[in-house]
């Protein structure tokens, strides 16, 4: 784009804020995490916008540059950021990433959701009947649009990636998975069995049943359901859904097994949850259910990692103070001008980061077993291996 | 007040305040005296939250007064709730509607069938738009927290959406009515991000996308703008050689330790990085042929009094 005036990108720097990073009592030891060869699986989870990404692929890298060999699963990764780990293109197969320092690997792939649906129903039906589900619209429809669909295959593809981790010596020791941006951080670990049990739910059953045997047995309800269903719908509606469900029946049972499998797999010792969050109310919230739901389901979870967490230079000097000084200031030459602007950022950092540490305190507060991990806000995107280090560092307390 | 209910629809990145500014733009609209229905359609009781009140019900209720004599009523719409009341009120279903959700049709045809949760959803909208007592709208403006900006799109595509599937009957004539209002001059696609690369990205996709699919986009609100703090003098001094020096005697007379000098001009680069990313997103947002207007960033958070404020500079930016 001619003509516009370029801004110059800034290196992405390390801010050295104390208070904000280094282990403390309850810190999240992520190094200590990454090195140790049970940790099989890293599952990134919280609500939209935290930073699930970035957060995936800084783990993901830190571990292969560590000595893993590591398979990063990315749902909808930032362009640049994709491009840096050469996910240029959506082949739905993990593919070696270029630049990682250090004895391990890194393969990286973004998960096509629609693809790796039809990939299942290749694998699990004849040629034939394969072909009748991927032509049926409602089908077409069930895997590009429904809802929990994204989740769905996410889990599945962690299961495809995880089976072949283990059947090969020299094969990934970590996967790292991202979970899709979900309108409620819960929406991933529902979704398989969402999806599982309405398909083999009791309308599809009773959809199925004039072909298997006598409606009748059903009473005289089901009339009434499907006349109501056509007319609402329309005839063409139901024949699709029919269709699709005759052609489906076999697979039902698999998708159930490999359902249960999955949610096995999230709950063995191998598996480690890390919850991301923002500093924000709302993020902070859903994280706490969040932690509260893996404790019911009785998930492993690792620990919570706050991102973007506001620093100051400066810990002794609070923002009140800042801003009376800076006040001091004023009318002076262009030195005391800066200075008293200088106060002023200071002034607007410190209440920030007052507010946000009342969120985190008080998220600590009930939660007081759940190690944490902080990771100062950084002045600029991350879209290089380069910036993923630096995360990587403040992610470890190592900054 | 026009003669016809204007619908806004307001989407965004997640993490990005949609909800705070839907809500700032139904108290905006009350505070011009319009009566405002605020809906949510994603259950996530985010309007409840918002306003420290308890989950909202499948039911209108008020909950914010506008200055100028308008109120807000708010609703989280629920797709099972609305099937059944969609039924009803075309079929006048009762018993049946019971004997449907026995049987898992509820279930079905607002999970699974594709498309039909989102002609529910809203249709709802639609509804209480269209809504008439006594010879009047009910409603002067209904505002939609809506889905992310990466399914806004096919969410108000409903036509198209069901196209392949309901063929014809009530779903399919439904979808086609509310193809018409949002197509019309009475609705608006409103995108809220923030002057980061990804979301601001996201946004123009989301602008050609609405574009493309005919849908009318009103104005991109850009959320969270933080002011400059360092003037242009001072930016320049701040890249001179021996500026921690000059900064710790400027420090003397405010009686801020000297010391803390090189920390402070650490955090000034910082704030300039900062600002210059912001000016960057913001050129690109303005190179968008679409209306912008910045909300500012309000350092103490979001409560209701902020939402106020949010719902000033909206009015003061003739967003509505």
């Amino acid at each position: 784009m001619p003509g516009r005036p370029r801004t110059t990108p800034t290196r992405t720097t390390t801010p050295h804020y104390r208070g904000v990073t280094g282990p403390s009592a309850d810190a999240l030891d992520v190094d200590a995490l990454l090195a140790d060869r049970g940790t099989q699986i890293i599952v990134c989870c919280g609500s939209g916008g935290v930073g699930k990404t970035t957060t995936s692929a800084a783990l993901a890298l830190r571990a292969a540059e560590q000595g893993r060999r590591v398979c990063v699963l990315t749902i909808d990764p930032a362009r640049r950021l994709a491009q840096s780990m050469g996910l240029t293109e959506l082949d739905n197969v993990p593919r070696p990433v270029a630049g990682v320092e250090g004895p391990g690997r890194l393969d990286a792939m973004m998960l096509d959701m629609k693809r790796t649906f039809d990939e299942v129903v290749e694998a699990h039906a004849s040629a034939d009947k394969a072909r009748q589900i991927l032509a049926n619209p409602f089908y077409q429809a069930l895997s590009s649009s429904f809802a929990g669909t994204q989740e769905y295959m996410a889990m599945e593809k962690l299961g495809q990636l995880h089976s072949e981790a283990v059947g090969h010596d020299d094969g990934w020791d970590l996967i790292v998975v991202d979970t899709p941006p979900s309108r409620s951080a819960l929406d991933f670990l529902d979704a398989p069995e969402r999806l599982s049990s309405l398909l083999d739910g009791r309308f599809i059953r009773l959809l199925l049943a004039p072909a298997k045997g006598p409606a009748r047995l059903f009473g005289a309800g089901f009339g009434v359901i499907t006349s109501m269903m056509n007319k609402l719908l329309g005839a063409q509606v139901l024949t699709d859904v029919q269709t699709f469900v005759a052609a489906f029946d076999t697979l039902f049972g698999g998708f159930r097994q490999r359902s249960e499998q999955t949610y096995a797999l999230l709950q063995d010792p191998r598996t480690a949850f890390v919850v991301v969050a923002a500093p924000e109310a709302s993020a902070m919230r859903e994280a706490s259910y969040f932690v509260e739901r893996l404790a019911a389901d009785r998930m492993p979870l690792a620990g919570l990692v706050v991102n973007r967490v506001s620093g100051t230079a400066v810990d002794d000097l609070g923002a009140d103070e800042a801003a009376a000084a800076s006040r001091r200031l004023s009318g002076g030459d262009a030195t005391s001008t800066l200075a008293a602007e200088l106060l002023c950022v200071h002034a607007e950092r410190a209440l920030v980061r007052e507010r946000e540490e009342r969120l985190v305190r008080r998220f600590g507060a009930s939660h007081p077993t759940v190690p944490s991990a902080r990771v100062a806000a950084l002045a600029t995107d991350v879209h290089d291996l380069d910036g993923l280090r630096v995360v990587g560092d403040l992610l470890a307390g190592r900054a | 007040m026009g003669a016809t209910t204007q619908l806004h629809v307001v989407t965004g990145k997640g993490g990005t305040g949609k909800t705070t500014v839907a809500a700032a733009l139904a108290i905006a609209l009350a505070d011009e005296g319009q009566r405002v229905l605020l809906c949510e359609v994603e259950g996530r009781q985010g309007i409840a939250q918002l306003f420290d009140v308890p989950p909202l019900p499948y039911e209108e209720r008020r909950i914010a007064s506008g200055l100028g004599g308008g109120q807000v009523h708010a609703l989280a719409i629920d797709p099972e709730a609305a099937l059944l009341e969609y039924l009803d009120m075309y079929y006048h279903l009762g018993r049946a509607g019971k004997l449907l959700d026995r049987f898992g049709v509820v279930d079905f045809a607002t999970t699974i069938a594709p498309g039909v949760r989102d002609v529910l959803l809203t249709g709802k909208a639609y509804e209480a738009a269209r809504r008439k007592e006594k010879g009047r709208f009910v409603y002067d403006a209904v505002v939609m927290d809506a889905p992310p900006t990466g399914r806004i799109t096919r969410f108000l595509n409903v036509n198209a959406e069901v196209a392949g599937l309901a063929r014809v009957g009530p779903v399919r004539k439904q979808a086609d009515a509310i193809m018409d209002m949002l197509h019309s001059d009475s609705s608006r696609v409103h995108l809220v991000t923030v002057l980061e690369e990804m979301p601001v990205q996201e946004t123009l996709d989301g602008v050609a996308e609405l574009r493309g699919a005919g849908l009318p986009v009103g104005h991109v609100l850009v959320n969270l703008v933080r002011p400059a703090l360092l003037s242009e003098a001072s930016q320049q001094l701040l890249a001179t050689d021996g500026v921690e020096q000059a900064v710790a005697d400027a420090l003397e007379p405010s009686g801020v330790d000297g010391a803390h000098a090189p920390a402070l001009v650490e955090e000034g680069h910082a704030h300039v990085a900062r600002q210059r990313l912001q000016d960057a997103q913001h050129e690109l947002l303005d190179d968008g042929d679409v209306p912008v207007h910045d909300l500012p960033w309000l350092h103490e958070g979001v409560d209701l009094g902020a939402l106020f404020e949010l719902a000033q500079s909206l009015r003061d930016g003739k967003v509505v």
